[in-house]
């Protein structure tokens, strides 16, 4: 026992090892796990600077839900706790993909096999066009089928899946059958060091597909309610976890079992000057350069999009009403990224009202690269770049 | 193989009849049939864990495909031949450069295939050394790697091949730099025996622009045109049908030439292989899909990802050979034997090499979750590549402990050597970042942030 915690102690200081769960998570139960500080890591770049703010993305909202049983969690044990939840709650429901059964290469799923057994919680070989017509099957059958994918670089072979099958099922068969019950998850996003296929941000490929919903995250607790609203929605649900925040994002999550609706828009942060949209990990981002912009006594108001397919547009409409400017970012690449739809509906809502053309700051029309990732991403400097551009327009 | 303590000055000819009094003398491996942990033996049937079985077994007649055959496909090929005559001679003539038979003591699996690869391979003591540098070459590389990785000098993610060095060495032996190969993100040993020189690989590996792809691709993407190593493929499952494609342009410019496509267990199970692998058939391309079998697909075993953890049958129209993965000697005659099958025409083939991986899948699996320490130590006691030539080479008094010793002193100096001028190199420069998108002449623009001001304009 002795080795084993000097092992874990030296783990600690490494980055992403799974092996780590095995060891510490198995002994304790989910509800009496701390998060891992952002201590604990050793990423930099980016890291370094979530690190200090993402304790101060609080709202009125969350602090309504918060019920009397909260705990502080990180986005993998509010991923986990959410799907403890989902399984807890319905009988039929089943988590699948590569490698869930011992927890995942991210944690979400720890401890979950042992409490419902490996008839629900199982792993499957390594087939991603294979897991999710499995889970479209499966669904179709009234069951809630919580697929995994291990990475988002890794969902096109089952691309095809999704868009001809699961988008199209309700429709072509004229609401005979559904597969509303399929939820998929992947990690998604920059994180540091991941390189050309661990790194990609998919999101717009999906948004494409009339058919099914693409959910965001941006935080701990929106994951929680988010995950469970997309389990729960009769409708496919491709959801993207932002794995930079798996352990770096912190903050006081309920325990009890709680939605949030999807396809609402979430105003982060009020003003008047510009509106920003982002969603993911790039919130934490733009809200540095909010922070930045307010010493330049510029106004702006976040909006997290949360829910990508159908999004919120009556929100970002009145939002844009109201400042007359416009910013989107992301990670993936400009040409064709979700921001271009943003952009486009806006132009045509709000032409008249528009004080400055929509910018749209997002990642470069490259490869998503290895070395030169810190040049590719939608830094803070280059939000505040396009900010202060639009604002002197 | 003789065993050299009979008698110090006993010199070996090629042609010395093994007879099975003498084969019982034999024994150039050691397999314990306990093997550390009991467990491992019921849960893994491994047949190298009782190889002495076969070993001491009977007297198998395993034809080496004679040499008419080399003449038998396309009248391009005729160079082969002649190669091989002029080894021989050049052979006979170094006397100092003794020939030596080294016997494979685990058995070849055959599926729809009435000859095997030969149990006996020719060797001689440069040849054995030139192996043994290989390996070890390889294995320092793969050790300093890791050593870099967690000094964070490495980004991105490695994974190390260490363990398996004898699949790609015994490849190299019995390929040319015409033979194309094509591999998954795996791929430092088989870049380095293809050619690649370790200056270029550490500074890939670093990002930096001495690097084979000018830093740009990392560890799993090293590629090296003028040896035809089309690459290191991130994506689980992609290289195959890759390899389809460049078998059917060897066919179509009617090149003596093969494809080796290589995959893992892991990556068996995922359709494209399936598609790429009826389209081989169909086409009758000369490509030999390789699977390094090392037991793991990242951390799941075998056994649990597939529903019969055997590869190189599950295609009832393709035939295959099972080979052991850690003795490069059988892979290298595993080799000859499906080269000359696929230039004759008779269409792809799959080559099973069972082999096993010291470290875990990347840097952030430490390969100890899935499998006990115990394994993992039985294998390198077992079963290690290096050590397997290394005791040949002592028995063969090629060389001594001390001289083997310097040896690796000397490599492992030259290694460093190699990542410390790597770390010296210099970055991509900025304007890499936009290049090799579209070819040249593609009139990308890209624009700063505020989309006003270009920034970059490709000609």
């Amino acid at each position: 026992r002795r080795r084993k915690r000097r092992r874990r102690r030296r783990r600690r200081k490494k980055a992403i090892h799974y092996s780590s769960i095995v060891m510490m998570i198995r002994r304790r139960s989910w509800r009496r796990r701390r998060s891992s500080s952002s201590s604990s890591s050793s990423w930099e770049g980016r890291r370094s600077t979530i690190a200090t703010t993402t304790t101060t993305t609080t709202m009125q909202q969350q602090q309504q839900q918060c019920s009397s049983s909260s705990n502080k969690m990180n986005l993998f044990s509010a991923i986990n706790n959410a799907l403890y939840t989902a399984l807890d709650t319905d009988p039929r429901s089943y988590v699948f993909g590569e490698d869930v059964g011992f927890g995942g290469v991210f944690r979400c799923t720890v401890g979950l096999r042992d409490k419902f057994g490996r008839s629900r919680v199982f792993n499957t070989p390594l087939c991603e066009q294979g897991i999710v017509g499995f889970g479209i099957g499966l669904a179709s059958m009234g069951n809630r089928a919580i697929a995994e994918i291990q990475f988002a670089d890794y969902i096109y072979p089952a691309f095809d899946q999704i868009v001809n099958e699961a988008a199209k099922y309700r429709y072509r068969s004229g609401n005979m059958f559904n597969t509303g019950g399929l939820t998929i998850r992947a990690p998604y996003g920059a994180v540091g060091h991941g390189g050309h296929y661990h790194s990609q941000s998919p999101e717009a490929f999906f948004c494409h597909v009339p058919g099914i919903k693409v959910v965001i995250p941006r935080s701990p607790s929106q994951a929680k309610g988010l995950l469970l609203a997309s389990i729960r929605d009769p409708n496919p649900v491709v959801f993207f976890e932002p794995k930079l925040l798996y352990r770096m994002a912190v903050e006081e999550v309920s325990e009890d079992d709680y939605t949030l609706p999807l396809s609402s828009a979430e105003v982060m942060r009020e003003g008047s000057d510009i509106t920003l949209v982002g969603w993911g990990a790039q919130l934490t981002i733009l809200e540095q350069a909010c922070t930045e912009a307010a010493k330049d006594g510029i106004s702006c108001e976040l909006i997290d999009l949360r829910t990508l397919i159908p999004w919120d547009q009556e929100l970002v409409e009145a939002s844009v009403n109201k400042t007359g400017r416009l910013l989107v970012s992301h990670e993936a690449p400009v040409t064709g990224g979700f921001g271009a739809e943003i952009a486009a509906y806006i132009t045509e809502r709000c032409f008249l009202r528009l004080e400055a053309p929509i910018v749209r700051v997002c990642g470069l029309d490259t490869p998503f690269p290895l070395v030169f990732e810190p040049f590719y991403l939608p830094t803070k400097n280059k939000i505040l770049d396009a900010i202060k551009a639009a604002v002197q327009f | 193989m003789k065993k050299g303590c009979m008698s110090s000055t006993m010199k070996l000819a090629a042609s010395f009849p093994l007879t099975k009094s003498s084969r019982s003398l034999l024994s150039p491996l050691e397999f314990s049939t306990q093997s550390s942990g009991n467990n491992i033996e019921s849960r893994i049937p491994w047949r190298a864990w009782t190889s002495v079985k076969n070993h001491h077994g009977k007297q198998q007649q395993h034809m080496r495909p004679p040499s008419g055959t080399v003449a038998a496909y396309s009248a391009q090929s005729e160079e082969q031949p002649q190669q091989q005559e002029e080894e021989k001679t050049a052979d006979e003539q170094k006397t100092k450069a003794r020939e030596i038979v080294v016997e494979i003591p685990v058995d070849y699996d055959l599926h729809l295939l009435e000859s095997a690869p030969s149990r006996s391979s020719v060797t001689n003591s440069e040849d054995l050394m030139s192996i043994y540098h290989e390996m070890s070459v390889i294995r320092r590389v793969e050790i300093t790697a890791d050593m870099l990785f967690k000094s964070q000098q490495i980004r991105g993610f490695c994974h190390l091949y260490d363990g398996q060095e004898a699949v790609c060495v015994g490849m190299e032996k019995a390929l040319n730099f015409d033979d194309s190969v094509i591999t998954a993100y795996r791929d430092h040993g088989i870049f380095i025996g293809r050619g690649g020189t370790i200056f270029e690989t550490f500074s890939e590996l670093m990002g930096k622009r001495t690097g084979c792809a000018n830093g740009k691709g990392g560890s799993m993407h090293l590629y090296k045109r003028e040896n035809n190593f089309w690459g290191g493929w991130g994506i689980v499952g992609t290289s195959p049908p890759l390899g389809t494609g460049l078998a059917f342009a060897h066919k179509y410019l009617k090149k003596p030439n093969v494809v080796v496509a290589i995959y893992g267990d892991g990556a068996a199970n995922q359709g494209q292989l399936y598609e790429a692998q009826n389209l081989a058939a169909l086409w009758e391309l000369p490509i030999i899909f390789l699977i390094e079998n090392n037991h793991f697909g990242m951390g799941t075993a075998e056994w649990r990802a597939s529903k019969k953890p055997a590869y190189y049958d599950r295609i009832s129209y393709i035939p295959g050979v099972k080979a052991d993965g850690m003795d490069v000697f059988a892979i290298k005659e595993a080799f000859q034997y499906c080269k000359e099958y696929c230039l004759g025409g008779k269409g792809p083939i799959m080559l099973e090499a069972d082999t096993y991986r010291y470290h875990g899948h990347s840097m952030s699996d430490p390969g100890s979750t899935y499998r006990s320490r115990n394994e993992i130590q039985g294998i390198r006691r077992e079963r290690d590549p290096i050590e397997h030539v290394r005791k040949i080479i002592l028995q063969e008094e090629i060389a001594t402990k001390e001289e083997l010793k310097d040896l690796d002193k000397q490599i492992r100096r030259d290694v460093e050597d190699a990542a410390a001028k790597a770390r010296e190199a210099e970055q991509p420069r900025d304007d890499e970042l936009f290049a090799n998108i579209y070819k040249k002449d593609s009139g990308l623009i890209a624009y700063g942030c505020d989309r006003k001001k270009t920034r970059i304009q490709m000609p």
